[in-house]
């Protein structure tokens, strides 16, 4: 997984609750093997005014411009502003795959759904909850003639506006160090692969039947 | 010891390893699907790492496998490569598939407690948000994503942050007519999509006790739609015996064994949860969602809400965009909506008491001339045969109904199976998202007995009332 440390970006306001991973990548693109090339189709039913089909060249299809991505202010935009629930919906990793692949680092929001939340910090995209309040603020700054840049400092949980503001966010101790380090979890878990064969000796002994499931 | 949920039992069965603020959990069942898994594969491949306990797997295709005329294979190129790669990886990883072809093959989530691969008290995860089907059975089932489905095909393990614990207690009695799916979507129109956010519902009461084992994996199977991490329900004698017999359930004496254990796994009468929300049954009429979010429901008496008397800004601005994208106008009866398609299927609504209760209503009758399609897909091949050895696909088929191959089909049209642009349709499935049932549709979620009476008139109507 790629490092995140320190990062400052262009914000991008979605100004949408309950934002889906149907939405943010719409199922005819999951029939992808791959991990990446998903950026283009990013939120495509919103984004463009055709019917996106995988394998597209996006580059010539009709744009919709009354959706934010679109608009010039917020092109290069690396932080994504939005409202509460995002990602709620499938499990689809695709989701923060497209996200990812756009360009987008750091997502804002009062809420996110669970499945989804999980996933980001999976790849290096910092997923940051702060009060309702909070966002408010950052959305009516956000929305100015001027777009908004902000400075993500992990390390020490802090987000500093264009303008010196620094607001402070919480995160879990062990996903900031995957994070910060760029750790490979499944590398991390196989090095208590002991604890893991004496659970299942123990377990064996309790519970003979949940082992060999369909090896019969 | 102190007295437990059915929560804290089964995960207390399962740390390995306690950790500051996360466990190393074991996970006893992985079930894998075609969409989420081929980049964990191939995260495997590039670490050359093997599976840790491969015969704790079990693989279906469903999202993508046409729904008719599957001896000529599928005609979509990218969905074929799809199927092809899980086959393939199956194969390479020496997991058990029930191939497209074979009779078995169904919805991952019918399957499993098809198959009696889900058991009570296990943990079961698999890279679908609808996993919380199988916590029907007493097991925590949870889904995952794709790098969390290489993890556990590599460790066997997953790292988790205990959830808090809410229960839904359902008092009295469900009236008739009134299904577990009415149920679930009252209860989400309740709590609202977000309601269940950093909770494990257990769902509770003598209503939910009341439920078949088929009805309580539909209530499950929507816990994800409240935003729950898993929904459960206690075990009791009616778990135990839908698993009796069952190819991948343990037999004879070692059934016996595990039953004695199963029937442990109830919440203790006097366990603390975290919340408790109380619902009475009897209250409860058949449901409609108008909106584009499970949370947007009425009851089939009721009517499209007005934006104008929300009092949450945002709330407004989204019922606003929901009624935008459902062309539908504030104050419209919910029986007043004219439908153009029909769909009886899904991990949520495609077992076969939600075809007899759907065949139930449509014997003798005839689909209406507005609805340009009405589909009947089954959740499994052997729910189909099931259907078929009942004479259900007769009625279906003379009232006009098209008998299908089982699979995910139009839940969410991954496969041909969609709705067109402006398109309406009534469908037993779990998601009313934008664009869910192909580009520019449009979903209403109904039980399977609300969606056939819909076929039937071509519009909602209150099937206790007719
Ligand atoms: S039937 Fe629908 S919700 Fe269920 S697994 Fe298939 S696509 Fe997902």
């Amino acid at each position: 997984m790629e490092k995140f440390q320190r990062f400052t970006g262009k914000v991008c306001p979605l100004d949408r609750a309950n934002v889906d991973t149907d939405a943010i990548i719409p199922k005819q693109f999951l029939k992808s093997i791959q991990r990446t090339g998903f950026g283009p189709y990013l939120f495509d039913e919103w984004r463009y005014l055709d019917r996106g089909e995988p394998g597209m060249d996006c580059t010539h299809r009709p744009k919709n411009p009354n959706f934010v991505l679109n608009d010039p202010r917020y092109a290069g935009a690396s932080i994504l502003l939005t409202r509460e629930n995002f990602g709620c919906g499938s499990s689809r990793e695709h989701a923060p795959w497209a996200l990812m692949d756009y360009g987008f680092r750091v997502l804002l929001a009062p809420s996110f759904a669970d499945i989804f939340f999980n996933n980001c910090f999976k790849n290096g995209l910092l997923p940051i909850v702060l009060d309702s309040t909070t966002i408010d603020h950052l959305f009516q700054e956000a929305t100015g003639e001027q777009a908004l840049e902000i400075t993500v400092d992990l390390l020490a949980q802090t987000l500093t506006t264009g303008s010196g503001e620094v607001l402070s966010f919480l995160v879990d101790p062990f996903r900031k160090h995957c994070l910060l380090e760029g750790l490979d979890e499944i590398g991390l878990t196989l090095q208590h692969a002991e604890a893991i064969r004496a659970y299942e000796q123990r377990r064996r002994a309790e519970a003979p039947w949940l082992f060999r499931a369909t090896g019969r | 010891m102190g007295a437990k949920t059915l929560y804290e039992k089964i995960w207390d069965a399962h740390v390995v390893r306690q950790e500051e603020g996360t466990a190393l959990l074991y996970i006893d069942r992985h079930l894998i699907h075609e969409v989420t898994s081929p980049q964990a594969f191939e995260g495997l491949r590039l670490s050359g790492r093997k599976p840790w306990r491969p015969e704790n797997s079990l693989a279906v295709p469903d999202h993508n496998v046409p729904t008719k005329d599957r001896d000529q294979g599928i005609a979509d190129p990218i969905s074929r490569l799809q199927v092809e790669t899980l086959d393939r990886n199956c194969a390479e990883f020496g997991i058990t598939e029930l191939p497209m072809h074979d009779p078995r093959q169904g919805i991952v989530h019918v399957i499993g407690p098809e198959q009696g691969f889900t058991l009570p008290g296990t943990t079961i995860v698999c890279g679908d948000s609808h996993t919380s089907t199988h916590g029907a059975f007493g097991a925590l089932a949870f889904g995952i994503g794709t790098s969390e489905v290489e993890h556990v095909l590599a460790t066997q393990c997953l790292l988790q942050r205990k959830s808090k614990t809410l229960l839904i207690q359902v008092e009295g009695t469900l009236g008739e007519g009134v299904t577990a799916k009415d149920l679930i979507l009252a209860i989400i129109g309740t709590i609202g999509t977000a309601g269940g956010t950093g909770f494990v519902i257990e769902f509770g009461g003598p209503a939910v006790q009341a439920l078949s084992m088929e009805g309580r994996m539909t209530l499950c199977n929507m816990a994800i739609e409240a935003g729950a991490r898993a929904g459960l329900v206690g075990v009791d004698e009616k778990t135990i015996e839908y698993l009796r017999g069952r190819p991948f359930a343990p037999q004879r004496a070692a059934f016996e064994q595990a039953a004695k254990y199963w029937r442990t796994l109830v919440s203790d009468p006097d366990a603390q949860f975290d919340q408790v929300v109380r619902l009475d049954a009897a209250t409860i009429a058949p449901q409609v969602t108008w909106g584009t979010s499970p949370e947007m429901v009425v009851p089939i008496h009721g009517a499209v809400p007005d934006p104008r008397a929300e009092a949450d800004p945002v709330r407004a601005a989204s019922f606003q965009r929901a009624l935008d994208y459902m062309d539908l106008q504030p104050g419209t009866p919910m029986t007043a909506i004219p439908l153009d398609r029909v769909f009886i299927g899904s991990c949520t609504n495609g077992r076969i008491e939600d075809l007899r209760a759907a065949a139930a209503v449509v014997r003798g009758q005839r689909v209406a001339d507005r609805i340009r399609q009405a589909l009947v897909v089954p959740g499994s091949g052997l729910v189909k045969a099931q259907a078929e050895a009942e004479g259900l696909d007769q009625i279906f088929r003379e009232a006009g109904f098209e008998w299908r191959d089982p699979g995910c089909s139009m839940c969410l049209a991954m496969n041909a199976d969609r709705l067109e642009p402006g398109e309406r349709c009534a469908s037993t499935s779990n998601r009313n998202f934008e664009g869910r049932q192909g580009q520019g549709g449009r979903t209403h979620l109904v039980s399977p007995a609300m969606a056939a009476a819909a076929a039937i008139a071509g519009h909602f109507v209150d099937l206790r009332t007719g």
